[in-house]
């Protein structure tokens, strides 16, 4: 069979996504794959373009590689414009050729509008779109000290900030009377231009430019219709942007009255073969100046060629949030209230800066958009709340006070919608959960048998819990807080219970207060709860029995039964000794090394009996265990900071090692983990972490309840420019009364949403002792640090503890159902299939 | 196949760990001994191998009742397996093999088929 031309024209953003879709398909064996871009640069990420300002360059900005391309089959011109398209001959014509295709694609994007100003073609009138444009900027800020942008939207305002960062002395002039008018109303852009005047960036609105002419102090002057003026060095237009449809109209195909090639729901123009998407491409009249509409029309084309009649773009959701020169901006839907009978709420607080409007229907039902200017800390609840039509609360206003105005904060599994996917491992959704429970299941355990959710890696067992529960009261049925059939009691009353009445053991708890011989639930919970309050040794008998086989044996059990091994490694700072013992242990047992996404070395593979072996030898060379099976302190990553770095404004690597030290041997309700950035440039991203710590010039910021993993969460800022004595007071209170309050197997993160008034609450409590508890928790604390052990050299050193790494005890035979092979010169557990 | 079995003592009782499993070496392969000193019998015996994961570790989960229903959770991906019957509470279609074992002084004795049932390996 022989191949099918396909022609894409346009190496951008869009283009490039339509790329690694349609290679998936199975239409692509069928196609020979050509690329134009005018561009000679390989696509490259337009959103995140001001960067390159940062010290970002093309490689970093890129989204593909020329590899990827060459891997792919595809046939990539850049720097090679296409100048004509034939249709009668089927034919692309570049300065370099004419070229066949079957099937065209148009992904030709947009170009900046530059108002038909005299003078606007002077030199130091540039545009702001490409890396090219970016590279003339930045020549043409040389040895200028004024900057202009043309047009105040959301592309006019990042221009701003890049010419503040090339340290010009930066204006906004805006034609309308107010900044990002299609996004704002009066008020929010009143707000928004008093915030970005105070950064020193000055605003002009309802300016219209009649002649750029030669200036006197500075290179260039405007005029404007009022005859002021305005001297500056430099202008760049961003006074909106228009579809880049030349081809499409000289080609004779169909595009809109202002421009855009029109398309239907399949991306075709009106010509069967001829496609486009992205921001040339016109949809129900409509231009989509954002990139995720672009790449939604990509899969659907991509699908269509593969024959799929089911693809289909229709339309998409144009919100938007963005920090602006570091102010918070969002947009959500119908944000100036043009539905008809829609009302208003709005919430303006002058002297914090923040502004908020919530749109909502006739009815008061449903939310239809949204402004939020100095805070966009409700945005995500609020796009839920408009994008999956879900019914307001009874007073709507609380979602947008604040919370000590009796504000809600923000929504639990209730504001995910259907859609939300909770388990992935299943791809079960929140409303697969929702349909099970409706045909009548009711309770977790029946929610995962019918839909499997939470059955593979487990990871999504405590958000399906929520959802699950959430649901279940939804419909009326009573949810228990029992922690399991075992105990009527939250795990927050069985911490009280076991720290109120002395209990030591689990045995004593379960006679006591609860019923039956304990389960998988119950043990853990009440191991990590005894380990808290009393900080003993975990292998200690009366408590050995209680835990998860990663905490029993001290290390993580692989899907082999075999172990991983995790040293501590304070801060991610190693000697070159340690590292060869690492080397020299890893290689005398065969084990598997990898550098973990927490700044350590994790050694995979040995058997239960070779554990404490090992152990021994690394404790001789001076490690200590890394606690990577407890629910527990795991790392404390940091960069590199001021010791190195030439921006690090403290010593980040001594905070991070001080921090692990102190903490390494905390049991908590869930894992915990921290890190320490030297500047604002966050190197460690501590923003994503439990306890997240970034230097200032006086000091540090303190944030907390950030989360990676399967529910990322931005931490929240919590204190600043703090001492390193008043940043560790901070923590270990913050630290001890989440272990003290959190719920089982709940991060900080899920914990702190699920705190009344959460975190102006947490605030109080923490640096307000408003409960005067601080001394308590201080006292606690330090009792906590001062019997700490590490707990691997206590096994190590105790005969009858290590009786328990004996694979067999009657045999010294090792484990018959463990084979290996090797893969990239290491040793790895075979797979499923090569078994067979 | 013949079910012809043998009583062999498998290990001491200093050997058992209270609440917990401890795996030992039988002709039917790796089999896992629980000691759950408050339950009646105190002494279970299960099969080592988890058909879950393939993996023999099921004398490393934590052992506990559902129920009633005297359980052992396995390690890996955690399902429930009765320490009477085998039988697994998720999915009765799946049971791992479960072995009569008593105390004779300080022995514990296990009763095992006499020829190698090479499938209890895997
Ligand atoms: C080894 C490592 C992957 C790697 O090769 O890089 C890893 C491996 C595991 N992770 Fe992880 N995670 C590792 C970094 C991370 C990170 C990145 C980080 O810490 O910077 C995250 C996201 C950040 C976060 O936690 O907020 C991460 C999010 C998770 C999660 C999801 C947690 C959540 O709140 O959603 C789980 C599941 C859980 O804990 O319930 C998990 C669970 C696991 C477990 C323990 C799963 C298991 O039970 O077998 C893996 C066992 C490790 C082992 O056998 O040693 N791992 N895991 C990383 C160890 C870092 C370390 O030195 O300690
Ligand atoms: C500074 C900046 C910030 C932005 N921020 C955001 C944001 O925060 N969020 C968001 O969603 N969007 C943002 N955008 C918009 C986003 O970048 C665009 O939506 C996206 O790039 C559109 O992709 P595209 O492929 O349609 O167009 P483009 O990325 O512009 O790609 C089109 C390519 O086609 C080439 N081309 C045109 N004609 C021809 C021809 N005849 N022959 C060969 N090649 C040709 C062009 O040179 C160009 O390389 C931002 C844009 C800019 C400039
Ligand atoms: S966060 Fe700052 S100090 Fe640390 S490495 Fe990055 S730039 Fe350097
Ligand atoms: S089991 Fe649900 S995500 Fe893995």
């Amino acid at each position: 069979m022989s191949k099918k031309n396909l022609i894409v024209i346009g190496n951008g953003m869009v283009g490039h996504h339509f790329l690694e879709q349609i290679v998936e398909t199975e239409a692509a064996a069928g196609f020979n794959i050509v690329v134009f871009g005018e561009e000679p640069l390989l696509a490259y990420d337009r959103v995140h373009l001001s960067e390159y300002f940062g010290g970002s360059t093309h490689a970093d900005l890129a989204m593909g590689t020329a590899d990827w391309y060459a891997e792919k089959n595809i046939d990539l011109h850049l720097d090679e414009q296409v100048t004509e398209i034939d249709r009668d001959n089927k034919r692309v014509v570049t300065p370099k050729g004419s070229y066949d295709y079957e099937e065209l694609v148009l992904a030709t994007g947009s170009y900046p509008f530059v108002p038909p100003i005299k003078g606007n073609d002077r030199p130091n009138c540039l545009v702001y779109r490409t890396l090219d444009d970016l590279d003339q900027i930045r020549a043409s800020a040389e040895g200028g000290k004024v900057g202009v942008v043309v047009g105040g939207g959301l592309l006019g305002l990042e221009a701003a900030n890049a010419l503040k960062s090339l340290g010009l002395q930066a204006h906004v002039v805006e034609f309308a009377p107010r900044l990002m008018p299609v996004q704002l109303d009066d008020d929010g852009g009143a707000l928004l231009r008093r915030k970005i005047e105070e950064l020193g960036v000055q605003v002009h609105t309802e300016k219209a430019t009649t002649a750029i002419v030669e200036g006197e102090d500075c290179r260039l002057r405007m005029n404007f219709s009022d005859d002021s003026h305005l001297e500056t060095d430099l202008i760049v237009f961003s006074a909106g942007i228009r579809p880049q449809d030349t081809l499409a109209r000289s080609s004779g195909l169909d595009v809109g009255e202002r421009g855009g090639i029109v398309i239907n729901n399949q991306c075709a123009t009106s010509d069967a073969n001829i496609h486009a998407i992205g921001e040339c491409a016109l949809w129900d009249q409509r231009i989509f100046g954002l990139v995720a509409p672009g790449y939604t029309m990509a899969r659907t084309l991509a699908g269509a060629l593969n024959g799929d009649s089911e693809a289909a773009f229709t339309g998409a959701d144009m919100s938007t949030k963005l920090k602006l020169l570091g102010v918070d901006v969002g947009s959500i839907g119908d944000a100036h209230g043009q539905t008809p009978g829609a009302r208003n709420i709005r919430f303006n607080d002058e002297a914090t800066g923040v502004y908020r409007r919530m749109v909502i229907s006739e009815d008061g039902k449903t939310l239809l958009g949204a402004i939020l200017v100095g805070d966009n800390g409700p945005y995500d609840t609020l796009l839920q709340y408009a994008l999956n039509g879900i019914e307001l609360p009874a007073s709507p206003e609380a979602l947008i006070l604040p919370e000590s105005e009796g504000g809600a904060p923000a929504l639990g599994p209730d504001a995910l919608p259907d859609t939300a996917s909770i388990c992935s491992c299943h791809n079960v959704t929140k409303g697969d959960i929702c349909g099970v429970i409706d045909a009548g299941c009711c309770d977790l355990a029946g929610v995962k048998a019918e839909t499997k959710a939470s059955t593979g890696c487990g990871g999504c067992s405590a958000l399906l819990k929520n959802v699950v529960d959430c649901e279940l009261e939804k419909r009326g049925v009573e949810v228990s807080t029992d922690i399991c059939e075992h105990f009527p009691y939250s795990r927050q009353e069985l911490f009280h219970l076991v720290k109120v009445n002395g209990v030591r053991t689990f045995r004593q708890l379960i006679t006591e207060h609860g019923k039956g011989h304990g389960c998988d639930i119950c043990k853990p919970a009440v191991a990590s709860i005894l380990a808290t309050v009393w900080n003993e040794h975990i292998l200690a008998t009366d408590h050995v029995a209680l835990q998860d086989t990663n905490d029993t044996f001290m290390a993580n059990m692989q899907k082999n039964g075999t172990y991983s091994i995790v040293p501590r490694v304070p801060g991610g700072e190693i000697t070159p000794d340690k590292l060869i013992v690492l080397g020299e242990v890893a290689k005398e047992y065969d084990l598997y090394t990898k550098i973990t996404g927490g700044q350590r070395i994790d050694l995979f593979g040995a058997t239960l009996s070779e554990l404490p072996e090992i152990w021994e030898k690394l404790i001789a060379a001076g490690f200590e265990t890394g606690h990577a099976y407890g629910k527990s302190l795991r790392t404390v990553k940091s960069c590199v900071g001021s010791t190195w770095c030439r921006y690090g404004v403290q010593d980040s690597v001594g905070m991070a090692i001080l921090l692990e030290e102190r903490y390494k041997g905390l049991r908590s309700p869930h894992k915990l983990k921290m890190a320490v950035s030297g500047c604002t440039r966050e190197c460690a991203e501590a923003q994503s972490k439990d306890i997240g710590v970034i230097a200032t010039d006086k000091g540090w910021n303190l944030y907390v309840c950030g989360n990676g993993g399967m529910r990322p969460r931005h931490a929240d800022l919590f204190a600043t420019d703090l001492s390193d004595e008043e940043l560790i007071r901070a923590i270990d209170r913050v630290l001890m009364f989440y272990v003290r309050t959190a719920d089982r197997l709940q991060r900080t993160s899920v914990w702190m949403e699920n705190l009344e008034g959460g975190l102006d609450y947490l605030k109080k409590v923490v640096l307000e002792d408003s409960l005067g508890i601080g001394e308590e928790l201080d006292a606690h604390m330090a009792t906590v640090i001062d019997t700490y052990q590490c707990e691997w050299k206590t096994a190590v050193e105790d005969p009858e503890k290590r009786k328990r790494f004996r694979e067999f005890v009657n045999d010294e035979r090792k484990d018959p159902v463990q084979q290996w092979t090797q893969e990239r010169d290491q040793r790895r557990p075979v797979t499923e299939a090569e078994t067979a | 196949m013949s079910t012809k079995t043998q009583w062999q003592a498998v290990c001491k009782v200093e050997d058992l760990i209270a609440d917990s499993g401890i795996a030992v070496w039988t002709p039917a392969g790796p089999v896992a001994i629980f000691y759950l000193p408050q339950q009646i019998p105190a002494l279970f015996a299960v099969g080592h191998f988890d058909p879950f994961s393939n993996a023999n570790v099921i004398a490393r989960g934590i052992t506990g009742d559902l129920g009633g229903e005297p359980v052992v959770a396995s390690p890996i991906y955690k399902q429930h397996f009765s320490l009477r019957t085998g039988v697994c509470l998720e999915d009765d279609s799946v049971r791992i093999p479960s072995y009569s074992v008593l105390l004779d002084g300080d022995s514990v004795l296990l009763e095992v088929p006499v020829e190698n049932r090479s499938e209890a390996v895997a």
